[in-house]
């Protein structure tokens, strides 16, 4: 392993590592004010919208296919399936259509 | 007695998370594939490839990585680079903070290595107090997936079908959408919430007003602090 990229790795994973492990060493659980709590308690359902959408459109260059595919996710979790059978279903989805293709 | 029972439910809690965590390790796997082809092209070696993916394991940072390092940028750059991207985690791991049992700091700075979009977006929409054995096996299967994946990628990525590749890109989409879906059919706020993040992301990305990184976290923060802010005004007012 050349001597550069190993320093690049390294601070790469210290670059990721730190944002990840501060909030455990400094928050406290349950530590913050009422209103703040539930702030934190809405950043997973923030985060997912902001996590599918755009990104959902740009899995290959033709924005249909992941529209498509972000549908057929979304019919298929309507129906009542669990999380495998989503994400199963929606690539079967995609692999059909780009047979067709 | 006791101690026995303790075990028990520990197991039982790696378990559960193992069996969330299967559809990460599913959605992984086009990704590192992809990852693993892409940096044997560009030139790193085996060894080069798996560290990235052991030592770093952050999809969209490596692929940064590569493009910037084939760019010829420099190291404290790229070094950057991953920060601002993933400074994103800082709060997903404020967020599980929040929500995880009372546990020795040593497991929870443990499975802090393992907080991505992926194990975040799973272990914060399971219902109850979030442990360390739960992260443990989810963090585990994700993590061990990644690094599968990668050397899988690195050696034959190139033979593989391009329909499959390319139509498991929709996995880690799916995912989200599967673990979203349920809560916000059953909650405006929830929907209201996805809504705006959604709608920020789009605005700031398509824009280019912020990079990647900076707007998943400003969406996320200005879509939770307004809705909570815009819930708490009408609850005054209807109470007034």
């Amino acid at each position: 392993m050349s001597v550069s990229i190993f320093i690049l790795i390294i601070g790469m994973g210290i670059a990721t590592y730190l944002p990840r492990m501060l909030p455990f060493w400094l928050l406290k659980e349950g530590g913050l004010p009422p209103f703040w709590m539930r702030v934190l308690e809405n950043i997973p359902y923030a985060t997912l919208g902001a996590l599918i959408f755009p990104g959902v459109l740009y899995i290959q260059e033709n924005i249909w296919v992941g529209l498509v595919g972000g549908v057929s996710a979304v019919v298929i979790s309507l129906l009542g399936a669990n999380v495998i059978v989503v994400v199963l279903g929606s690539i079967a989805v995609l692999a059909g259509l780009s047979m067709y293709m | 007695m006791q101690e026995a029972q303790a075990g028990y439910v520990k197991t039982s809690d790696f378990m559960s998370g193992l069996r969330a965590g299967v559809s990460i390790a599913i959605g992984y796997f086009p990704v590192a594939v992809t990852f693993g082809l892409l940096s044997k092209s560009s030139g790193l070696t085996l060894a080069e490839t798996l560290s990235m993916s052991l030592i770093v394991y952050a999809g969209a940072a490596q692929y940064i990585a590569l493009n910037l390092l084939s760019l010829g940028i420099g190291i404290a750059e790229i070094i950057l680079a991953t920060f601002i991207l993933n400074s994103r985690h800082f709060l997903m791991s404020a967020s599980i903070q929040a929500r995880s049992a009372k546990e020795p700091l040593w497991k929870k700075l443990i499975y802090a290595f393992g907080i991505t979009d992926e194990t975040f977006s799973v272990a914060s929409l399971k219902s109850g107090k979030i442990t360390a054995g739960f992260m443990f096996g989810l963090g585990g299967i994700a993590y061990g997936s990644w690094a599968m994946s990668t050397l899988l990628g690195y050696l034959f990525g190139a033979s593989l079908p391009d329909v499959l590749k390319e139509s498991m890109g929709i996995a880690l989409y799916a995912m989200f959408i599967a673990l979203l879906v349920p809560p916000l059919s059953k909650s405006r706020k929830i929907l209201s919430l996805a809504l705006c993040g959604a709608g920020f992301n789009f605005l700031f990305t398509y824009f280019e007003l912020l990079s990647t990184g900076w707007s998943l976290i400003t969406s996320a923060l200005l879509a939770s602090i307004g809705v909570e802010w815009l819930y708490e005004k009408r609850k005054g007012r209807s109470r007034a």
